[in-house]
């Protein structure tokens, strides 16, 4: 069902003057009211009343995740703290951690952009949310709990960990739609297992995954071991949080952007040109609505490509493909470019493998060496060593046919990778030690 | 006359097989076989156990993951010989022994040997028929 019809179906010519008309606003606000975007312009020689059409926006310079750390933390807001009634802040693994705020009107437009993300996803208003993401400084949890609740759904704010507690609610009050990481019900699926409750007993019809990129093979597993309907959510707290873009339950087969809100271009990320529609590469945004934290080009550092064509859902807004990497998760081995998650879909072609995994790369004598620690599951396993071994053996080789990396592959334990707040870690590298 | 064999999957670290078979001893299951294939890196650990059932749910709750395999316990008559007259058999019969290993009791004063057969079935049926003693199950586990 589409939420907002007005606006998700709104033919290209009559958006495309609507988002020319709310970037003008934006840029004009940002450089009156923000010193750092007033000094990055100046110092390209621009200014926001220059811009006639669309392709304008990209003689603007970017925003980095590093120009928010140097801000930090109210350094890039638009409006006075009169005007702010939220702020987020995503972890920083290294230096300041990035802070975003909202103004009343943008957790209502968040809201509104959640609620047509679940909607495109499959939810109504009939619906019983089991709201999965973390509560918190994360954008995860509440952003879905105000647009499930602006849907008219029932949201059960459970929030993260406690699995066991989790599947007793799962069993219990039934709910009809999950909201989680992808990694995170996997292993929730395990413990329902260990428990004696088989998911496709369960009521869901609909999992909305995010948070870390996944891939077509583990769509197949979700849906085969939850039987639902697995739908990819993205989004991000320097842009907004989750509702950035959503596949629709109709296609699944990329994510619509909210371009009435968000401007998305694909750059080259080495030299930073505006690549053409279907080719890949660095994802940039621009918000025009947002008050408290407008962001004018910023690089989200995530791999992807968009697609013009027309849906089969009725919405005209444009699709991205599924994140496939991200800048900085983008490991050169030998001089080829890997990413995780090419690394996953190999392994997921060798049965039904669950995808916990983990790349450790190595330098021994000015060597790149490639590891690739696999959790063995129950159906990889086989009592004999050679089975074990010949296992080893062709998911290298398949590594070294899709990717044309050398990657020796060892099993582990079950369990026996690190996990960091339900994520896997997925690479190690030992070469920046 | 098939017996259930666990199998258990184990990195090369220390002290992971006392943890197998702590896991096992805690819920009071009894080990009768135990043997270790391994590389440098892993291992598999394959065990005849008292209760099969009650062993597999333990170390599985702990996180390992747990193989069951149907083998075959023989008799092994303690003499020059005993085991050459089974194995010659087996060969001559088109079949091959995947891997083999004792049991720590003794069975109606002679030796006990587990063998993981290629085709299980019809090497119990030629071991029968050439009157060699296959030990059925419940002399071995409790299940
Ligand atoms: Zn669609």
């Amino acid at each position: 069902m589409i939420f907002d019809i007005e606006y998700e179906t709104m033919p290209r010519e009559a958006l495309e003057s609507i988002q020319l008309q709310r970037l003008k606003a934006t840029l004009e606000r940002v450089f009156s009211t923000v010193p750092f975007y007033r000094e990055k312009f100046k110092a390209c020689g621009i200014s926001p009343y220059d811009i006639q059409t669309l392709d304008d926006l990209q003689k603007f310079p970017f925003t980095t995740k590093q120009d928010l750390r140097d801000n930090y933390p109210y350094g890039m807001f638009a409006v006075p703290m009169d005007n702010v009634v939220r702020i987020h802040a995503s972890s920083g693994t290294t230096g300041n951690p990035t802070v975003v705020g909202y103004t009343a009107r943008d957790i209502n437009t968040w809201a509104t952009l959640m609620a047509r993300a679940l909607s495109a996803g499959g939810a109504t208003r009939g619906d019983i949310i089991h709201n999965a993401y973390g509560y918190g400084l994360f954008t995860g949890g509440l952003g879905v709990h105000y647009g499930a609740e602006k849907l008219g759904a029932s949201v059960i704010p459970v929030s993260g960990g406690n699995t066991k507690r989790q599947i007793i609610i799962m069993k219990d009050f039934k709910p009809t739609i999950i909201t989680a990481t992808p990694s995170y019900t996997l292993h929730l699926a395990e413990v329902a297992k260990e428990m004696g409750i088989d998911f496709r007993e369960l009521s869901f019809k609909s999992g909305i995954f995010g948070a870390e990129p996944w891939s077509e093979n583990m769509r197949n597993e979700l849906e085969e071991t939850l039987h639902l309907h697995a739908i990819d959510i993205y989004g991000l707290s320097e842009v907004m949080g989750p509702g950035v873009a959503i596949e629709c339950v109709e296609a699944k087969k990329g994510l619509h952007i909210f371009e009435d809100h968000f401007i998305p271009e694909i750059i080259n990320p080495e030299t930073g040109e505006v690549l053409p529609y279907g080719e890949t590469g660095e994802l940039v945004f621009t918000t025009i609505t947002k008050e408290a934290f407008p962001i004018i080009r910023y690089r989200t550092r995530d791999i992807t490509s968009l697609n013009r064509e027309p849906c089969i859902c009725g919405r005209s807004h444009v699709r991205m493909n599924r994140v496939s990497g991200r800048t900085d998760d983008m490991l050169i081995i030998r001089g080829v470019n890997v990413f995780p998650s090419q690394i996953e879909s190999v392994l997921m072609k060798t049965d039904v493998i669950k995808p916990h995994y983990q790349l450790v790369v190595d330098r021994k004598d000015q060597l790149d060496i490639l590891t690739v620690n696999v959790e063995v599951s129950e159906s990889l396993f086989s009592d004999e060593i050679k089975d074990l071994q010949n296992l080893e053996k062709k998911l290298s080789s398949d590594i070294k046919e899709y990717l044309g990396v050398s990657a020796t592959v060892k099993l582990v334990e079950p369990k026996s990778i690190e996990r960091s707040q339900g994520k896997a870690v997925r690479v190690i590298d030992n070469r920046k030690k | 006359m098939r017996v259930k064999q666990l199998s258990v999957f184990i990195e090369n670290k220390e002290g992971r097989i006392a943890e197998v078979t702590s896991i096992i001893a805690e819920v009071n299951v009894n080990i009768r076989a135990i043997s270790l294939a391994d590389t440098s890196d892993f291992g598999v650990l394959r065990m005849i156990v008292s209760n099969a059932d009650q062993a597999r749910d333990a170390l599985k709750k702990e996180g390992f993951t747990v193989g069951e395999t149907d083998v075959v316990a023989v008799k092994v008559e303690d003499k020059p010989g005993g085991l050459n007259k089974i194995l010659h058999l087996i060969e001559s019969s088109g079949l091959n022994v995947e891997y083999m290993y004792s049991m720590a009791r003794i069975i109606d004063n002679s030796a006990v040997m587990i063998f993981r057969f290629d085709k299980t079935d019809q090497a119990i049926d030629v071991l029968t028929k050439s009157g060699l003693p296959v030990i059925n199950k419940n002399r071995v586990t409790d299940d």
